[in-house]
């Protein structure tokens, strides 16, 4: 009797790529939540035409490069793409921005270097960078939390002005993005940023109708942030990510904060501020996790960890994006390979 | 302040220090590993069953690392049970014998248990069923006998480390250094296998026996059994068996894939690490599987040799999974037979020897049972998974977070498929152990290990015709110089022969000279002739051709 | 007019002590090398079987350093072909056909009980491993045989076999799909390219 043959191990965890990109989209669901809950229906119109430009993108050009489009599909990464994109933008965005960014991130950031596995550089955050600085003010359009705004709008809303401009009741978005206090809503950063070239002081800053109280605590925002943050330890608990990316990106944004804070009180934000505006947390679970791009080694990864978190406080505070995560995520992606070569690990047995 | 002295681990152990930290409950980790489904209860709830004895036995002449002995018997001979069938003075080689007695019907070419299934060298033989012994003088008061004379003996039962490896095991006891730290290793980590397991909870006395007469050889410092530690009942037999020797520590290491592995073991106990490219001895350890203790206790109080070893029989395939006594040679079929193998279980008919992390799928049913063979795994069709293509590596980095021997399998993997060795060795492929927990870990399902393997076979290989090359070349050119000498040697002879010619000419030269006018005036005197003869009409050729 | 003179000093004078570095550093950090011809030397095979044309792989390695084609050998194959041409700073050329083509290893065996004893096969082999003597059986070292051909043409009789050498467990190379011993099942891993 002849046996049919296969090479050791004969055994395997049953937690294929397809799993784990799944477990990844749905810890993004409390954070979903949180975004629908605060700032309305656009966040899942933005989702949907996202996800569905990811899947005809990804096939399209797995027609132009002769592959077999499902079996590609099936493996959910430009799922995650587009839900990570989609998220980052402001919802009610026109609805072609979201399909050129999520054409653009899967298109040239992924496809063009070689498909899952090969881009250097991260899909949605290379994607949400070329939107930021093509299309910079309709990047900043965000809507106020929905039960502070004069406008509330409902799902026909959000649907006409994604894409026509004006909701059903004809409100343009400058009507829209009107807080009840009559001040255009702006996001945390975005307001303190320009109370701090107005010369205000930072203190001062936390004193917009946005913030609820003086720690930098801002109202839905930091709502929002907090719901990713328990997406994320859910993959923690989960193992599905290690804890050495995020933990050290927060341990670099807490520290550079905490230093800068120090020497300039009046000119950036607390640690809790850093930590709860903007994508902080949402990064630190969701996009330095990402394996492709990310380093490889145990040292590596805190090293790549901690100065995103460096940079991103560091951007902040200097640069001229009121946030910064995607670009240091993008600068980290570059020094990768540098960083993996200077951190491999000792060999069992050999002198390090 | 000595306590926080930081010590080299790569240097010696220290054996008094070593069992104090283990009475500490102090154990050290190794980095990486996993915890695979044991999957142990299958095969270890009943005890090692005797088979009956298979209908022809292949007895493989090489059967552990090193060289194969020659032949010492031929077709036709009758063999008695435990009789030496191979030969060698080879230092690395240690035979083979008649698993039971009865007559050599054939030496032939037989699939081998080895993952190729490649043809080897194998002796045939028919039992007569009289399990008739030749049993070798038994050394019951080992003690006073010479070491050397007990090592001989060691390797004349032909025991191969049955662990795994099967490295000669009286290579390891003719140390000569001092060894600090004798380990047993009971620890058996992989899945699915108890033939350890239930060789400790039937057999702890003879396995202390061998325990003594290691210690006898090699005059250890300190002697640690490692049991794993989802084997309680193994490690409560060891330890009564050996609770009265104070000599004795045992240890209950935390059950962690692949905690049995040599290295990992060593680590895990001592804290030290074998250096790279070095062995146990290096640091002052030596270690012996728990099946070795019990074979070379067999070989040196019984005089018997290695003929039988405990195989496990499990998988959801087998109706019956057990552990049985199986005769060397004794070929799949008959094992499988005895286990009540069930085809219909299977999509594909599998058959792994070893466990699933480290075993390879045999490739007939007609391969035997060698002194490695620990277990015989015939897997359920969704007991464990098939495979299932390769997808894109997403750089995960599971695979280094589980990797023992802190390799960065990620770039070994993209090095070997690349085919670029000299990268390959550089980030260390040399070290790899096979273990194969990268690949259990692996989301996109890549056979890394398989990776590994071709690019090392690959390595050696090449490192082979290298080595080849430089022979045929050194060959080529001595025989270029060989020629050219032999040419220059021809040539000299030439000129001196001419030389010889020109002197002799010279030596006798009025004499010379007058022969040469004695010839012109021959010729001159015969011209004439022939004119004369011309003027008279009749030419006489017959008068020149006589000349 | 001094700017200009004083630039013209401070630029000689740059000129002249970064000169004087490179001077150094080319003495100091001098890369001892092998002479090319043996570099070449060494990537080719040795089986010494003149297929190239030249008696031998040392000669061709000299041709090569003159600037002779990198593919005529047919034993290195595309390996050699590849390696050469990263020594030699050209592209890659496909084997060339008339030299022959690249085929499994193999080692010569002689039919023994066929051999006369000539002798004509020894004084062909170019590694000296067919050991014998005239009207004597010779017989070949396997493991010396580089399996250049060189001695199947001159036997009169014909009694030399080039066979492929053996795949043995020891030499496995773990394609498990290219078992010879007849499997039903071939491992069925369709790795990405």
């Amino acid at each position: 009797m002849q046996f049919s043959l296969s090479s050791s191990p004969h055994n395997r965890v049953r937690r294929d790529t397809a799993s784990v990109m799944r477990a990844v989209c749905y810890a993004c669901i409390p954070g979903i939540m949180a975004q629908l809950w605060f700032f309305g229906w656009g966040v899942l119109i933005q989702l949907i035409l996202a996800i569905a430009t990811a899947v005809v993108t990804e096939a399209g050009i797995m027609k132009l490069r002769k592959r077999a489009a499902k079996h590609v599909l099936s493996d959910y990464s430009a799922v995650l793409t587009a839900l990570l994109l989609a998220v980052s933008i402001p919802p009610l965005a026109p609805w072609w921005l979201i399909v050129i960014g999520t054409f653009f991130s899967i298109a040239i950031v992924k496809q063009l270097y070689g498909g899952l596995g090969f881009n250097m550089f991260n899909p949605a955050m290379g994607g949400y960078v070329m939107l930021l600085i093509s299309f910079p003010l309709a990047m900043t359009m965000w809507v106020p939390v929905q039960n502070m705004a004069i406008y509330p709008y409902d799902f026909a809303d959000a649907l006409s002005v994604i894409f026509t401009g004006f909701s059903v009741s004809g409100y343009d978005m400058t009507q829209l993005r009107l807080g009840v206090d009559g001040v255009t809503q702006a996001t945390p950063l975005d307001a303190v940023r320009s109370s701090l070239l107005l010369g205000e002081t930072y203190s001062e800053a936390l004193q917009a109708s946005i913030f609820n109280s003086d720690s930098g605590f801002a109202y839905g925002w930091s709502w929002v942030a907090l719901a990713y943050l328990a997406g994320g330890l859910f993959l923690l608990w989960r193992k599905i990510i290690s804890w050495h990316m995020p933990l050290s990106m927060l341990a670099g944004v807490i520290v550079t904060a905490a230093i800068l804070n120090m020497l300039m009180p009046d000119a950036t934000g607390g640690i809790l501020f850093h930590l709860l505006s903007g994508a902080v947390l949402f990064g630190a679970f969701f996009i330095v996790t990402d394996p492709v791009s990310g380093s490889t080694t145990p040292k590596g990864r805190i090293i790549f960890g901690v100065l995103i978190g460096f940079w991103t406080v560091v951007i902040r505070t200097f640069g001229g994006y009121p946030d910064a995560v995607a670009f240091a995520v993008l600068l980290m992606n570059i020094a990768v390979p540098l960083i993996d070569y200077y951190t491999q690990p000792r060999t069992y047995g050999a002198r390090s | 302040m000595e306590a926080f002295a930081k010590i080299d681990i790569l240097e010696r152990v220290d054996g008094s220090a070593v069992v104090e930290a283990i009475k500490a409950g102090r154990l050290h980790n190794f980095p990486g590993g996993v915890h695979p489904p044991e999957a142990k209860l299958l095969s270890n709830q009943a005890p090692i069953a005797s088979m009956p004895v298979p209908k022809t036995l292949y007895i493989p002449l090489k059967q552990h690392s090193g060289m194969q002995g020659s032949l010492i018997v031929a077709v036709g001979d009758r063999v008695k049970k435990g009789q030496a069938l191979t030969h060698s003075s080879h230092p690395f080689a240690v035979p083979v014998h008649a698993s039971t007695s009865g007559i050599i019907t054939d030496i032939t070419e037989h699939p081998s248990a080895h993952a190729s299934g490649l043809p080897e060298t194998t002796i045939v033989l028919k039992p007569d069923g009289a399990e008739d012994w030749h049993i070798m003088p038994p050394f019951e008061n080992y003690r006073t006998v010479e070491p050397i004379t007990l090592i001989e003996r060691i390797c004349d039962a032909g025991i191969s480390g049955l662990g795994g490896a099967g490295f000669p095991t009286h290579i390891k006891t003719q140390h000569n250094h001092d060894v600090e730290c004798l380990i047993i290793n009971g620890i058996e980590c992989e899945p699915y296998i108890s033939s350890d397991d239930r060789i400790m909870r039937e057999h702890a006395w003879q396995i202390k026996q061998g325990i003594d007469i290691l210690r006898y050889l090699v005059n250890p410092k300190a002697i640690i059994i490692a049991v794993e530690s989802n084997k309680p009942e193994a490690f409560d037999a060891l330890k009564t068996a050996c609770g009265s020797d104070a000599s004795i520590t045992m240890a209950s290491i935390p059950t962690k894939y692949p905690a049995g592995g040599e290295k990992q073991l060593i680590q895990a106990l001592t804290g030290h690490e074998v250096p790279r490219s070095g062995l146990p001895m290096d640091i002052g350890c030596m270690m012996f599987n728990v099946g070795t203790c019990f074979a070379i206790a067999d070989a040196i109080i019984y005089g018997k040799a290695l003929v039988q070893r405990v195989v496990t029989l499990t998988g959801e395939a087998l109706k019956a999974p057990q552990n049985v006594w199986a005769l060397l040679g004794t070929p799949m079929a008959d094992l499988l037979a005895f286990a009540q193998y069930q085809p219909a279980k299977q999509k594909r008919h599998k058959v792994i020897m070893g466990g699933p992390m480290m075993g390879f799928t045999v490739t007939n049913d007609n391969v035997p049972v060698v002194k490695i063979t620990n277990c015989v795994l015939v897997p359920a069709a969704d007991e464990l998974p098939d495979i299932d293509d390769e997808k894109p590596c997403i750089r995960c980095g599971y695979c280094t977070d589980v990797c023992p021997a802190g390799l960065l399998p990620q770039q070994l993997y993209w090095y070997s498929k690349a085919k670029d060795f000299a990268k390959a060795e550089e980030y260390a492929l040399a070290d790899c152990i096979e273990c194969g927990a990268c690949a259990y870990v692996c989301p996109s399902e890549i056979p890394l290990v398989q990776y590994y393997r071709q690019a090392k076979a690959e390595i050696k290989a090449q490192l082979d015709e290298q080595q080849k090359s430089e022979k045929a070349k050194q060959r080529f050119e001595q025989r270029q110089a060989r020629l050219e000498a032999e040419k220059h040697a021809r040539e000299e002879k030439h000129r001196k022969a001419a030389e010889a010619r020109k002197a002799a000419m010279e030596n006798n030269g009025g004499d010379a000279k007058a022969k040469i006018a004695a010839a012109l005036a021959r010729a001159k005197a015969k011209k004439q002739q022939a004119a004369k003869a011309n003027d008279a009409g009749t030419p006489d050729n017959n008068d020149e051709s006589s000349e | 007019m001094s700017l200009f003179a004083f630039a013209l000093i401070i630029l000689g004078l740059l000129a002249l002590i970064f000169g004087a570095i490179l001077g150094y550093s080319a003495i100091k950090f001098k890369v001892e090398s092998d002479p090319l011809v043996d570099q070449i030397d060494a990537m080719l095979p040795q089986t010494q079987c003149g297929q190239c044309g030249y008696p031998g792989c040392k000669p061709y390695a000299e041709a090569i350093a003159n600037g002779d084609e990198i593919n005529k050998c047919p034993p290195g194959g595309e390996a050699t072909i590849k390696k050469l041409a990263d020594l030699m700073g050209v592209e890659p050329k496909p084997l060339d056909s008339a030299h022959g083509v690249e085929d499994v290893k193999k080692v010569a065996y002689i039919r023994e009980a066929e051999c006369i004893g000539c002798t004509k096969c020894i004084q062909a082999c170019p590694v000296d491993a067919i050991i014998g003597a005239a009207k004597q059986m010779h017989t070949v070292i396997v493991d010396e045989c580089t399996g250049c051909d060189l001695c199947v043409a001159p036997c009169p009789v014909d009694c030399i076999d080039m066979l492929p050498v053996k795949e043995t467990p020891a030499n496995f190379k773990w394609h498990l799909g290219k078992n010879v011993s007849g499997t039903v099942g071939n491992i069925d891993i369709k790795q990405v390219s």
